[in-house]
């Protein structure tokens, strides 16, 4: 039965047991409603989440569960006839997708079901299973036949009992809510504590996000270094990966490009945008505020592969031609420059913003008293307001730079697929016209396309990811921690 | 205090007038003066950047609205559509394209010399060229949905050649026709000459929104459907679960949460999963949605989940504020006429922030709209021609996004492609632009200050 039809079905028990026990509330009370314990709506709840709940957390605990154990028991089955030489989780891949076909040959009706389960390991099998659609890395085995045959036996039997347990489960916690029914029974109270567990529930999934997030790169990240040396991925100056083998993995060239290309896009942000924001809020008439400020949001609001497209098609054409090629500093269109200059439109606005609010929490009596001892009103920014919210404004930088260094769209477009060369000399190494790559663009094309999980030059993503994540945590931590010792100055 | 001035002598008496700036006033002046001007320029800069990337891709990429069409007199000789001659519906579809190819040199020239077009130096291949390879799938569907063509003489619009299209929009000359092997100037005169005769017209251009993508040497038949209907689909699964997950984390957060270590964990998880870079989402993705729990590649559910993980600070932190925003007042109210806590809060707290809530998610469903790099480890690279089927199962079958399409055309040689990308993104900002119109209206409407 598929897991739609179980969903409807408990679904359906769920609004029965919401009716019936609203109607045995209330007949349960006579015909002086007021003396049951809570409104009759909350008797009929209580019955539903009785029913729906428990059998839900059952129905997604098996799904995810039943794979795992069904690999364990049909692995045994596979390891006992596995020949010399090749690899378990590519039989068993081979074996998920064989029994796959095999199933939905049936249910398109190319195989009848005992047709398929009396399939014999010969030599027109695979022709036939091409036929079919099935196509596999190896060729079928008796051992791989026999397991795919039993792996959806199991698959079956499992989908079966699956039904049984969560219907079953489904009828008998509708049974328990109606029984627990009686005038005096705090429905309301058992109704509020099960919506408070969903709450507490939504709320962790927070935690959860940030646990998935650390373990699966960590994990990924072990395996890395188990085929590939630590101190060589974070000390050598060489980036080739080759996927015959031989590769060196060194982060440093692709950390150099990700710090140069944040260094100039900061350097275009920063005074940018800290200038729109000293201007808006203590130059600018509230009319010119009404309208600059939401314009320079727009920035903000634009998809960063807008920006990814203006870098390849505008902004770097524009530079090769008018800077790199007359200057005769390289003749590539995707460069540091480019991604550069394009990533600092981008961190405009969020500078800006930022630095807005800081420099409007400055107390008004400060800006009152410089103005009062005669200073011109740039002299106040510069020597009472910009000193009193440095530490907000250097927070934003902080927080611009760790958007600077985990931008992927604008970096893959612009910046190009080349990593640094530090080992030529310092002109190659700082041309600001040469294409670099960064971190994240290298995460992009290790993973993207065809991918081998068990390969150092795959799982070297994984590294680079946690490399990045632990690099953009520390800055946003210490962003908001500066932030956060800042605002209770003045509050 | 009078030690300072006794002690030196008396200061020097300058004569001069408030009225006229002394050295010192005008050198302040000048800085001040300085000042302003560099804030101005600093707004000036952000605005012209935001001028110049519109722009940009507005000029490159309005014109794939339009499209050159050749207005074919097809004759649909029944010998080689119906080899049968039985007009069995299943006999004409094995027909494959391929089998049209003669069809439509027969129809180009049929048509050439019915308007009276000569052309010096014009080979028959070069001819049949300018027609794109995408038209024999064309008159196929025409064909197949109504056999009772066959026999006749059918006029029939087809897409003409990427690079004739480029001839119309600019994009190739006559000089760089010379220059390039895949177009010759005898076929751009000929084009230039079907205009004229009126066999040839540049008209809007549905197929861009609607049709699916195409293969790299047919720039002219690509669409943006398929990319429409996953980011779609993609939206729809993050409204679904973000929405409510979202709003009911923030109500535990900002009405029940007690201040204790669990608390704060929270607080401090969602803060920092707000900065969190959105391709390491991807890499959560790819590990966990796809190779721990065995979802498919290039499906939108998968794209759908990662965007709803990457929504959920936005949402909460926009819910937040919402709440915080209802004034205390109600809440006591409802509690001193006997409404339990839980009362009080869906009863009339929840509903009074309803449009701040509303506004927060639209704003994080058109930053979910415009995300492109967790999609890309995902698979929604992945090169779809199928429509994905109806939801709910349309969510497991492989689609393409908005965002990622851009990207995939990025990638390609023709460049043809660039001028999609750029139609594409202005799909895509028109999009986003009625989003946020929907955000503003809908907080201008409802929002209400106490």
């Amino acid at each position: 039965m598929p897991v739609f039809w179980i969903l409807a079905i408990v679904l359906v028990l769920g609004a029965a047991g919401y009716v019936l026990g609203r109607a045995r509330a209330l007949s349960s009370a006579g015909d002086d409603y007021r003396s049951l314990h809570s409104l009759p709506s909350y008797y009929g709840w209580n019955a539903f989440i009785l029913t729906v709940v428990p059998a839900l957390l059952v129905l997604a605990a098996w799904m995810l569960i039943a794979p795992i154990v069904i690999d364990g028991m049909v692995s045994g089955l596979v390891d006992e006839g596995m020949q010399e030489g090749s690899n378990l989780s590519l039989l068993m891949s081979d074996v998920r997708r064989l029994a796959a076909g095999l199933d939905s040959a049936v249910s398109s009706g190319a195989l009848s079901a005992s047709e398929a389960s009396g399939l014999v390991a010969d030599n027109a099998l695979a022709g036939r299973l091409m036929g079919l659609g099935i196509s596999l890395g190896s060729s079928v085995t008796e051992t791989t036949l026999a397991a795919a045959q039993r792996y959806r036996g199991l698959a079956a039997a499992s989908q079966v009992w699956m039904a049984v347990v969560v219907i079953a489960l489904a009828a008998g916690g509708l049974l328990l809510g109606l029984r627990r029914i009686n005038p005096s029974f705090r429905a309301r109270n058992a109704v509020e504590t099960g919506l408070l567990a969903l709450l507490i529930l939504a709320s962790s999934i927070a935690i959860l996000t940030t646990l998935g997030i650390v373990l699966s790169m960590l994990f990924e990240t072990i395996n890395f270094f188990r085929q590939y040396p630590a101190s060589e991925f974070f000390f050598s100056t060489t980036w080739s990966p080759d996927f015959r083998g031989n590769s060196e993995l060194g982060i440093l060239p692709l950390l150099w490009g990700t710090l140069y290309i944040s260094l100039i896009a900061l350097l275009v942000a920063v005074p940018v945008g800290l200038f729109a924001a000293i201007y808006l809020s203590e130059y600018a008439g509230p009319k010119m505020r009404a309208v600059a400020k939401p314009l320079i949001e727009v920035l903000a609001g634009i998809p960063t592969i807008v920006y990814g497209l203006f870098a390849l098609i505008t902004v770097g054409p524009a530079l090769r031609d008018y800077f790199a090629q007359p200057l005769g500093l390289g003749n590539s269109s995707s460069s540091v420059m480019t991604a550069g200059l394009v990533m600092g439109i981008m961190l405009i606005p969020f500078v800006s913003s930022l630095s807005d609010d800081i420099i409007n929490a400055v107390p008004q009596s400060m800006r009152d008293g410089s103005l009062g001892l005669g200073a011109t009103p740039s002299e106040t920014i510069r020597s009472v307001i910009i000193p009193a919210a440095l530490p907000g404004i250097v927070g934003a930088v902080l927080l611009a730079a760790s958007r600077a260094i985990g931008e992927t769209m604008i970096v893959v477009l612009g910046a190009g697929a080349a990593a640094a060369r530090l080992n030529e000399g310092l002109t190659e190494a700082i041309n600001p016209f040469e294409a670099m790559t960064t971190v994240t663009v290298k995460i992009v094309s290790q993973l993207t396309g065809d991918t081998d999980f068990a390969s150092p030059e795959t799982l070297v993503a994984f590294a680079l990811g946690l490399t990045l994540f632990v690099i953009t945590l520390a800055l946003n931590v210490l962003a908001l921690y500066i932030v956060r010792k800042y605002r209770e100055q003045y509050e | 205090m009078t030690d300072a001035t006794a002690s030196g002598a008396a200061p020097e008496r300058r004569h001069t007038s408030l009225m006229t700036a002394d050295k010192g006033t005008r050198r302040r002046n000048a800085a001040e003066a300085r000042f302003r001007a560099y804030g101005l320029a600093a707004i000036a800069v952000g605005l012209a950047a935001l001028v110049i990337l519109l722009v940009s891709i507005l000029s490159q990429g309005l014109s794939s609205f339009r499209q050159a069409y050749v207005t074919l007199d097809v004759p649909l000789t029944a010998e080689t559509l119906d080899p049968g001659g039985n007009r069995d519906p299943a006999d004409i579809a094995s027909v494959s394209t391929f089998g049209y190819s003669s069809i439509i040199r027969d129809a180009v020239l049929n048509t050439f010399r019915n308007a009276g077009i000569e052309i010096e130096g014009l080979s028959e291949d070069e001819a049949r060229g300018i027609i794109s390879p995408e038209a024999s799938a064309q008159i196929r569907d025409r064909v197949l949905a109504d056999p009772e063509l066959i026999g006749q003489t059918v006029e029939i619009e087809v897409l003409a050649n990427s690079w004739i299209d480029g001839y119309f929009k600019g994009r190739v000359t006559d000089r760089t026709a010379e220059l390039n092997s895949n177009v010759s100037p005898a076929q751009i005169q000929l084009a230039q000459a079907m205009q004229d005769a009126g066999i040839l017209n540049v008209h809007f251009n549905w197929a861009f929104i609607t049709a699916p993508d195409a293969s790299d040497n047919r720039p002219e038949a690509a669409g943006l459907g398929v990319a429409i209907i996953g980011s779609l689909y993609m939206m729809l699964i993050v409204l679904c679960l973000a929405l409510p997950i979202g709003v009911a984390a923030s109500i535990y957060l900002e009405e029940f949460a007690p201040q204790n270590w669990f608390t704060d964990v929270i607080e401090v998880n969602i803060s920092n999963l707000a900065a969190v870079p959105s391709i390491v989402y991807g890499i959560l993705g790819l590990a966990i949605f796809i190779n721990f729990a065995g979802l498919p590649q290039s499906a939108p559910i998968v794209g759908g989940l990662v965007l709803t993980l990457m929504t959920l600070p936005t949402i909460i932190i926009a819910t937040r504020a919402s709440l915080k925003a209802v004034p205390p007042s109600i809440r006591d109210a409802a509690l001193g006429i006997g409404a339990s806590k839980m009362q009080s809060v869906f009863h009339h707290v929840l509903p009074l922030a309803m449009p701040g809530i509303l506004t927060g998610t639209i704003i994080g469903l058109a930053q979910a709209l415009g995300e492109t790099a967790p999609l890309l480890l995902i698979g929604m690279v992945a090169f779809v021609r199928d429509y994905p089927a109806a939801p709910p199962d349309g969510f497991f079958d492989p689609a393409s996004a908005l965002p990622v399409q851009v990207y995939n055309w990025t990638q390609r040689a023709d460049p043809a492609f660039v001028e999609r990308a750029s139609g594409a993104i202005i799909v895509l900002l028109v999009f986003l632009l009625i989003m946020n119109t929907l955000a503003i209206v809908l907080r201008r409407r409802f929002e209400r200050r106490w």
